[in-house]
């Protein structure tokens, strides 16, 4: 049972949301699918005065739960469900990538309520939904702006968003082609880590930049979650890749284990290293070639003695 | 409060509910349907599972209000009223999959939903479709035979699962 002192709004516009968000001393939540947020209220971790209810909006701003494919980018708004996009032939024809994670979300239960809009504004540091949208570029859509999914997570559970912006959805671009591999914490299927990688469905190699602002910069891009401090990129191993796209091109490099950090689940050597092998793996399965074995980095070779 | 106008186990109902209510508590302290177990409390035992517009979900999850508007079915509505089992109750029963009885009501309401997504009655693909259910007994095995006998015939019986 929750707090009774909890409040439920349901505005028809965002302008109406926005000023919700900002008014007085309230402390309000833009609620979507709830899956995080109602289970971080159960347990105390998030106290809300107000839950202002999204859908409420849809019959206004039909875009939020719209998916949709606009030919050079795919649009899937905040509200569309993880068990959407994974079942949805148009992200399937866009980006099987996409498809796949959001299939390997949770459980079925939570895939048929959770949202990718919730996803990416939570910025859990184990979600699965940081990594798939920084590695293809993607941007963030708010009722203010388009935010580069470069410059949108910042940091653990921090994005860029304002304290009164709202996700209306995500913009994927065409053309890249991907994969995203991650290795489960078995209880809670939040990913322990995972690597998301793309790359130009057409060329391996950096081009010239006769494309428009609104593509990515061609070149691979890795995104790594689960390693504790929120998604990052991995611009090292993309140079390396950039230079020679093979799954042997990363034996040659480690994560920075001091960029990791340890919980009850997994040493920070142990994650630095899941973060590699599954790279390798990825980079195998985007080439066509068999994983060499990776042997584990140096710091789980030589443990201190304690 | 919220309005909630939904069906509920075949039958229209409005309620006002507490904003603060979840699902699961309105099921079960407004409603009476005690079938609806509050496991975990954390999202992750899946004992709570009812079916809201044809999808499985977890009760403790949601907010009551969120369902306004649904058709939702519990483990109360499962059962033809004749006094005879449904079909994926009694494939439970039969192949022994219960054991304490605690997750049952979320496994067969999950199983039912499996129905409606085309889940292939085989080992591997039920496994997966039940990552969001728990048996703390480990009767997988019962469970999993139970739903992959029944699929195939809830498909053929009743393309419209009673759900």
């Amino acid at each position: 049972m929750l707090s009774p002192a909890l409040q439920v709004l349901r505005p028809r516009h965002v302008e109406e949301a926005a000023a919700r968000l900002l008014a007085g001393e309230s402390k309000a939540q833009l609620l979507a699918g709830g899956q995080s947020l109602i289970a971080a209220m159960r347990t105390g971790l998030s106290e809300p005065s107000h839950l202002i209810d999204l859908r409420s909006l849809i019959a206004a701003h039909p875009d939020l739960d719209t998916l949709r494919d606009e030919g050079e980018t795919l649009w899937v708004g905040a509200l569309v469900t993880h068990h959407r996009i994974a079942s949805s032939p148009e992200v399937a024809r866009h980006s099987p990538m996409l498809a796949l994670l959001a299939a390997g979300i949770a459980d079925q239960q939570i895939r048929n309520r959770g949202t990718i809009g919730g996803s990416v504004a939570l910025h859990d540091p184990a979600a699965c939904w940081p990594a798939g949208v920084l590695a293809s570029g993607a941007w963030v859509i708010t009722q203010q702006r388009a935010i580069p999914a470069d410059d949108f997570f910042t940091g653990l559970y921090g994005t860029a968003l304002a304290a009164d912006e709202i996700i209306l959805g995500l913009r994927f671009p065409a053309g890249r082609s991907g994969i995203y591999l991650k290795s489960e914490q078995k209880a809670s299927r939040f990913a322990l880590v995972g690597v998301a990688i793309t790359r130009h469905a057409t060329a391996c190699h950096p081009q010239s930049s006769t494309t428009t602002e609104r593509l990515p910069q061609p070149g691979t891009r890795i995104a790594v979650t689960g390693l504790g401090h929120g998604v990052t990129r991995w611009p090292a191993a993309e140079r390396l890749l950039d230079a020679r796209f093979a799954p042997e091109t990363l034996l040659a490099i480690e994560w920075p284990t001091d960029e990791a950090t340890a919980d009850l689940h997994a040493s920070a050597r142990y994650r630095a290293n899941l973060a590699r092998v599954l790279a390798i793996r990825a980079v195998a399965a985007l080439t066509g070639q068999p994983a060499p074995p990776a042997p584990p980095n140096d710091s789980l070779r030589e443990r201190p003695t304690r | 409060m919220q309005t909630l106008r939904v069906t509920l186990n075949g039958e229209a109902v409005e309620d006002r509910v507490p904003d603060h209510w979840l699902l699961i508590d309105w099921l079960r302290d407004a409603r009476g349907l005690k079938g609806v177990p509050a496991g975990c409390d954390t999202a992750q035992c899946g004992a709570c599972t009812v079916i809201v517009d044809r999808s499985a979900v977890k009760a403790c999850n949601l907010m009551a209000f969120q369902v306004d508007g649904s058709v939702i079915t519990t483990i109360e509505g499962v059962a033809p009223g004749d006094g005879t089992l449904h079909l994926m109750q009694q494939a439970f029963s039969e192949h022994h999959g219960l054991q304490c009885g605690y997750c049952t009501p979320g496994m067969v309401m999950r199983a039912l939903a499996m129905a409606d997504e085309d889940v292939p009655p085989e080992p591997d693909a039920v496994r997966k479709a039940l990552a969001g259910n728990l048996c703390r007994c480990t009767g997988y095995e019962g469970i999993v035979e139970a739903i992959i006998h029944t699929l195939p015939r809830l498909r053929r019986v009743d393309k419209e699962p009673p759900c």
